[in-house]
């Protein structure tokens, strides 16, 4: 990058994407021929910055203003007014919602101020397009020590040592995985990576493929000199594809200059990978599924063991880690693994990148240490919630995962702290509920979710799911009993308990832990016949006042299916039984005279 | 013979695919990418002909073309209307839209207008969790949609 | 062989390595339950895909239950099959299947015989409290096989039957999650598929998803029809197989009462297929010779070898899979169709009435003679030479309908002509069985010399493929033999690629040959009873008094009478058939 005196970078990934930074691009290009300053100033298309909510994002280097919400239109005047006049344009700054205050580095904003970056590390900072980017910053220089300083022991003794557990949801220590493959006697070997990102509400690993592919074909590569491998597959979701296309463009960059192929650094070993696509099946992130897919074959789990470690891909030992994990392996082979250890919580080391996303308002990428709290994560990162709510649960895990409420705030967040108090660290997942959210209704989004994407192997998750679902959609219409409670507890554990796989053997947790930490609000509605959160369309009334109703009967000439009667110039009245609370009424009535009770 | 409708063109161009691929069974599912890319959906004959070339059984690559959400045997509409479901969006309302599109289009999930202009579908997640709720018409991606820009976005496809 | 030591519900076990915990806590008498799991000895069909969740266990230490056909023994296990947590489970698990089941069990197919109605006996389900949705799937009703996958339990045994034992691909799992099920491509009825009609899928279901098609009441019908001269035959598999559905035990031969009770049930005659089995062994003993003569003349437009046909699934399945080789396998018809056209035209014109006033009823142990019946060319104007087949399970059916007790029927003979039979023509009933008998027929009339012994037991046994090589007096013939058709592939493949020097070769489709038959009494896994079964066929052939075809009176006089010689004119019109390209191919 020292060719040229400015750099702006935009943000590329596909949040901005699709608030049209492409046109920001263009626009800034144009803008730069206009002044003649082609050569002094770079654009430069990067990875996600993180901070989506303020998306599309501009950066100026190498001052660091950060531009947010830019608008094609802004593209000129940041080029007139920043470059050529050395002027910030205010307008585009960032202004903190507490102090009013306008801030330029991004350093300085409290969504950035708590965050560690270790796997997300070039993303934003790079045009992932461009090897020598890369390169630049100490890109391929892990994979290179490992394949001239270190034996495979070394670095498989590293990795142990760093504490670096599975980021896709298990949480099994990585650098035994690789040991234990390695071991494995056989002919071939493969390495996976894991791109298959399913939970709805996560774009972890798309971020990281997006804005930094080449962190992970390297440590492929290293994993692949570990265990013995000559090939790795990246099994990747066919509905990324600005990620494929990234990682097309790195896989035949490093190619190009020997990173991958034969004789890797002058040494014996060779290695390449191959993209294998998914097709919109959640289950095949369980690894024998992945597997299974890969082959050509219906995305459906094994019984395990044999773990893919011993029998995998072809039935060869498979050593499959998810693109997070392996994205952390570059940088704990460079900074040695007790810098790594030293960040983290006793059992769970380093750092996790979550997906911030629900009613917080700063919906975004984030990267924290492990035993951040998650009130630093949504107060202090996300901002709080939006529109002055109430904070009322947070969910992490996506669809495997459990509903925390307010006494969890302060727990620090690390895989056996989440497990223990029935959620779970999951790929990073964490979406923010308020006041308006009920939780019956969110269990049972979960299990749509789920429902949807069990693969039908296993009687538990196939028919288990299904009832949970239909009670849960039961009591959200109003019609559950104190009973159905106790066959959902039931049937929960059951189905935990008995599944063949580990979506089916997390399934219930939002169930359960919606039951747990919201039993009220289940009460309230097999009890009371009341949605406390009002979300629950069926316990819904919407009731005119006979005080504020003037008679003017435009609600009774909107209404769809004539439930409102009344006389002219007299109060109405809405029959429940025939109201279907569409709220066509509510909206017309000019007098606020209708509610919902 | 099966009753094949299909461009022969296209046909061959697909068995040269399935060539490229080796014809080996453990690549189906790239074939599958394949054929739909070409065909923009997988009609039977296009899952006997890919069953053929890859030389596995049919009811094999139609017990795959059923498991996967990505792979359709219908074709989509001029413009393919996703409404994500992913948590981030169910949360900020995305079922609110999506029951809007039901309505102006008279639709269900999964199914094609008749005049062939629009399908409606939900997807997973598209990652652009900042703008939720999201929906992509054909590429183009809509952030924060309400339920009254609903209308407007049909609007701009229907001329 | 590694032992492993473990305890299972505080006994101690001690296993070979690589045990699983079902057959472990079998060997100290404890009986898990189980439903999808199934393992055929001696065939290769196993069906453990773990997936039902009947058979879980507690393993200490481990934070799920355990399916008990699926995990391995290992060095100091603790299991536990019956604690609270696991019969809690099991029963849950047991009640969502039956929560998404047709609640049809008085008029089911299966009743009585189906393994989830004795699980649900076993565990003592009294009611369902899961209720919701169930699934509902479009019917198929083929000539042969009905699909009622209302009822299916996703156990996957006939998919494993299918595509691996098989190799016939017919079946696979579709959708996925609630929606999933066993079906053909695209949900198409079965007779448009390349299904061979095998049966193996019906014979291992466990519920009544997988049914025959019942033509007993028209059986019935066409028996109280005055006009109607009823004629039935029974297949040589059916004798040794019939007892075991009035409690008798497997491999108890009940020719005799069979014949009694065919005879209660008001069939005018009563005749053996048997009979018409000495006869396809005239037929296509007689083209083996004529095929193997030129080719040791050397006639290069003689392809070898012959391949059986009597098979109806394997003529299904080379017509689908192979139909460039369909000029291989002998063109005799099998023998069912072969009684047909002889009843149809000989013993017709014996008795004086139009074919079309004569209805022949085949009693069979398989399901795809059921559509080889109704094959176009085993037909005259319309009138079909086998009007109805049905399986051993229907005349089972039937005989308790007829209020007959079976087991104290007399034993009475076949009735004549087409109802005498030799040893050679019963083992056709047992894979090997149609070799050795056209071995004992081909080698006396090839050397003109008599047979030194009449048991080939190197033919006999039930290993899927196997090979011998039997002197025909100086002149070494190969034979190749194999049951199941994913082992006739096996062969089919070393025959197309010229790997196999074989002079003739036995295929029979299903696993054990026509004993193990798609239409005989469920046999739920116990592989006992198709050796019990063939030991029977075996017995009866060596208590024959005549044991070679060609010296069968009947089937002298036969000749004699009408047919003039084996592959003969006549014999062509009647007894000769020739397969068609099913295969679906695009061409482009």
């Amino acid at each position: 990058m020292a060719k040229f005196k400015n750099h702006i970078l935009v943000c590329a990934g596909t949040g901005c994407r699709a608030s049209q930074s492409e046109l920001i691009v263009e626009n800034l290009n144009r803008a730069i021929e206009d002044n003649n300053l082609g050569d002094e100033v770079q654009v430069v298309r990067t990875g996600c910055f993180g901070f989506c909510e303020k998306g599309p994002v501009v950066k100026m280097m190498p001052d660091n203003t950060f531009y947010v919400q830019v608008t094609p239109a802004d593209a000129s005047e940041l080029v007139t007014e920043h470059i050529v006049k050395g002027r910030k344009v205010n307008r585009l700054l960032y202004v903190d919602p507490d102090s009013h205050k306008v801030i330029s580095d991004s350093k300085e904003m409290g969504f950035y101020k708590k965050q560690i970056r270790i796997a997300l590390r070039n993303c934003g900072f790079i045009n992932p397009e461009n090897v020598d980017e890369y390169i630049a910053r100490d890109g391929y220089a892990a994979l290179g020590k490992a394949l001239t300083e270190m034996t495979p022991e070394q670095v498989i003794k590293e990795i142990i040592d760093s504490g670096l557990r599975g980021r896709g949801g298990g949480g099994f220590p990585t650098g035994l995985k690789w040991d234990i493959t390695r071991k494995v006697k056989a002919d071939q070997k493969y390495v996976v990576c894991n791109a298959d990102e399913g939970d709805p509400g996560a774009f972890m690993d798309r971020s990281i493929l997006e804005g930094d592919p080449h962190s992970v074909i390297e440590a492929m590569a290293i994993n692949g000199y570990c265990t013995g491998a000559s090939k790795g597959l990246v099994y990747i979701r066919a509905e990324y594809p600005l990620a494929i296309e990234r990682l097309k463009i790195a896989i035949k960059q490093a190619r190009e200059y020997g990173l991958l192929g034969e004789n890797i650094f002058g040494s014996d070993f060779c290695f390449d990978i191959e993209l294998r696509y998914g097709a919109g099946a959640f289950v095949c992130g369980e690894e024998t599924s992945l597997i299974h897919s890969m082959e050509g074959l219906r995305g459906e789990p094994n019984v395990k063991p044999p773990f893919p470690s011993e029998s995998g891909y072809k039935g060869k030992p498979t050593n499959v880690n998810n693109v997070e994990t392996y994205a952390n392996i570059p940088v704990i082979l460079l900074n040695g693994s007790k810098w790594f250890s030293a960040i983290g919580t006793e059992k769970s080391k380093g750092t996790k990148v979550f997906a911030l996303a629900g009613k917080v308002n700063n919906v975004g990428l984030i990267e924290v240490p492990m035993g951040t709290t998650l009130r630093e994560v949504i107060f202090d990162i996300g901002g709080g919630i939006k529109d002055g709510k109430k904070f009322k649960a947070v969910q992490t895990g996506g669809p495997s995962g459990g509903c925390l409420t307010e006494k969890h705030l302060d727990i620090p967040i690390d895989y056996d702290s989440l497990l223990a108090c029935g959620s779970m660290m999951g790929s990073g997942g964490m979406i923010v509920m308020d006041e308006d959210d009920c939780m019956v209704a969110m269990a049972k989004f979960y299990l749509e979710f789920t429902v949807e994407e069990s693969c039908g192997k296993c009687t538990p998750c196939r028919i288990g799911n299904k009832r949970l679902h239909e009670i849960l959609e039961k009591i959200t219409q109003g019609k559950g009993t104190k009973e159905d409670l106790t066959l959902l507890r039931n049937l929960s554990y059951v189905i935990k308990d008995t599944s063949l796989c580990g979506l089916g053997q997390t399934s219930p947790n939002p169930v359960l832990s919606t039951m747990e930490n919201f039993a009220d609000e289940y009460e309230a509605h097999v009890v009371d016949g009341k949605c406390p959160a009002g979300q629950c369309k069926a316990l819904m009334q919407y009731v005119i006042d006979p005080e504020a109703c003037v008679g003017c009967t435009l609600c009774s000439r909107v209404c769809p299916v004539d439930a409102i009667s009344g006389e002219k110039k007299m109060a109405h009245i809405i029959n429940p039984a025939i109201c279907i609370k569409c709220g066509a009424c509510m909206e017309k009535c000019k007098f606020n005279a209708i509610s919902i009770q | 013979m099966a009753n094949i409708k299909l461009p022969d063109n296209k046909k061959k161009e697909l068995k040269e695919v399935c060539a490229k691929l080796n014809n080996d069974p453990g690549e189906l599912i790239n074939a599958l990418h394949a054929a739909q890319g070409l065909f923009g959906y997988l009609p039977a004959e296009v899952q006997e002909l890919v069953a053929q070339e890859m030389n596995v059984s049919v009811a094999h690559v139609y017990g795959v073309v059923t498991f996967y959400s990505f792979f359709s045997m219908t074709p989509k509409g001029e413009h393919p209307i996703s409404i994500c479901m992913g948590t981030a969006c169910y949360v900020r309302g995305a079922e609110k839209v999506l029951d809007e599109f039901k309505k102006l289009l008279n639709v269900k999930v999964g199914e094609t207008t008749p005049d062939g202009k629009f399908s409606l579908s939900c997807l997973r997640c598209v990652g652009a969790c900042g703008l939720a709720p999201v929906v992509t018409v054909g590429d183009k991606v809509f952030g924060r949609v309400a339920p009254e820009d609903v209308k407007t976005i049909l609007e701009e496809y229907n001329n | 062989m590694e032992v492993v030591k473990l305890t299972i519900d505080n006994k101690p076990v001690v296993v070979n390595k690589g045990t699983t915990l079902l057959d472990a806590a079998k060997s100290i008498g404890v009986n898990i339950p189980s439903l999808c799991y199934m393992k055929l000895e001696d065939t290769n069909f196993e069906n453990k895909p773990g997936g039902c969740r009947v058979c879980v266990v507690e393993v200490e230490g481990r934070r799920n239950l355990a399916p008990a056909c699926k995990t391995e023994c290992s060095e100091g296990m603790v299991v536990n099959t019956h604690t609270m947590r696991v019969i809690n489970a099991r029963r849950t698990v047991m009640e969502l299947i039956l929560s998404d089941h047709p609640f049809d069990c008085l008029i089911c197919a299966k009743s009585g015989n189906c393994e989830l109605q004795s699980l649900a006996q076993k565990l003592g389900i009294r009611e369902i409290p899961y209720k919701g949705e169930q699934s509902h799937y479009k019917g198929d009703e083929s000539p042969a096989i009905i699909r009622d996958m209302d009822k299916c339990i996703m156990c996957r045994r006939c998919e494993t039957a299918c595509n691996e034992v098989q190799t016939v691909g017919v079946l696979s799992a579709i959708n996925r999650g609630f929606n999933s099920v066993v079906a053909t491509a695209f949900e198409m009825d079965l007779d448009h598929s390349s299904c061979t009609f095998c049966g193996q899928c019906v014979a291992v279901c466990p519920t009544g998803a997988l049914t025959e098609r019942d033509h007993t009441w028209k059986v019935v019908d066409a028996i109280v029809d005055p006009k109607k001269t009823v004629v039935v035959q029974t297949a040589p598999a059916v004798r040794a197989a019939l007892g075991e559905e009035f409690g008798m035990e497997p491999g108890t031969l009940v020719t005799g009462k069979m014949a009694a009770a065919l005879r209660k049930l008001g069939f005018d005659f009563v005749f053996d297929t048997d009979f018409a089995a000495d006869l396809t062994i005239m037929e296509e003993g007689t083209e083996l010779l004529d095929r193997l003569n030129k080719y040791l003349s050397g006639d290069k437009s003689v392809k070898l070898p012959i391949l059986t046909s009597c098979c109806p699934a394997w003529v299904n399945f080379f017509e689908h899979q192979f139909p460039e080789m369909k000029e291989i396998p002998s063109s005799a018809k099998s023998p069912q169709q072969m009684f047909g056209a002889i009843a149809k035209s000989f013993f017709a014109d014996k008795l004086n009435i139009k074919r079309e006033d004569m209805v022949v009823v085949s009693v069979m142990p398989c399901l795809a003679k059921k559509f080889e019946s109704t094959r176009p060319e085993f037909s005259v104007n319309g009138d079909p030479d086998v009007n109805y087949s049905i399986s051993t399970r229907e005349l089972a059916a039937m005989i308790r309908n007829a209020n007959i007790d079976f087991a104290s029927l007399p034993d009475e003979d076949f009735d004549q002509p087409l109802g005498e039979s030799t040893g050679a023509g019963v083992i056709f009933g047992a894979t090997g069985g149609v070799i050795e008998a056209a071995v004992r027929t081909a080698y006396e009339i090839q050397t003109k010399k008599p047979l030194p012994k009449l048991d080939f037991t190197e033919l006999r046994g039930m290993e899927g493929i196997r090979s011998a090589t039997i002197d025909f007096d100086g002149l070494p013939i190969n034979i190749g033999i194999a049951h199941g058709l994913g082992n006739a592939r096996k062969l089919l493949e070393d025959v197309k690629s010229g790997k196999s020097n074989f002079h003739a070769i036995e295929i029979m489709a299903c696993p054990g040959g026509c004993i193990g038959g798609g239409g005989q009494p469920y046999h739920h896994g116990n592989m006992d009873i198709l050796k019990k079964r063939a030991a029977a066929i075996y017995r009866e052939d060596a208590e024959k008094p005549i044991r070679k075809s060609h010296e069968n009176p009947y089937i002298v006089k036969l000749y004699e009478e009408f047919l003039g010689k084996p592959c003969g004119h006549l014999s062509h019109e009647l007894l000769h058939t020739h397969y068609f390209d099913k295969q679906k191919k695009i061409e482009i």
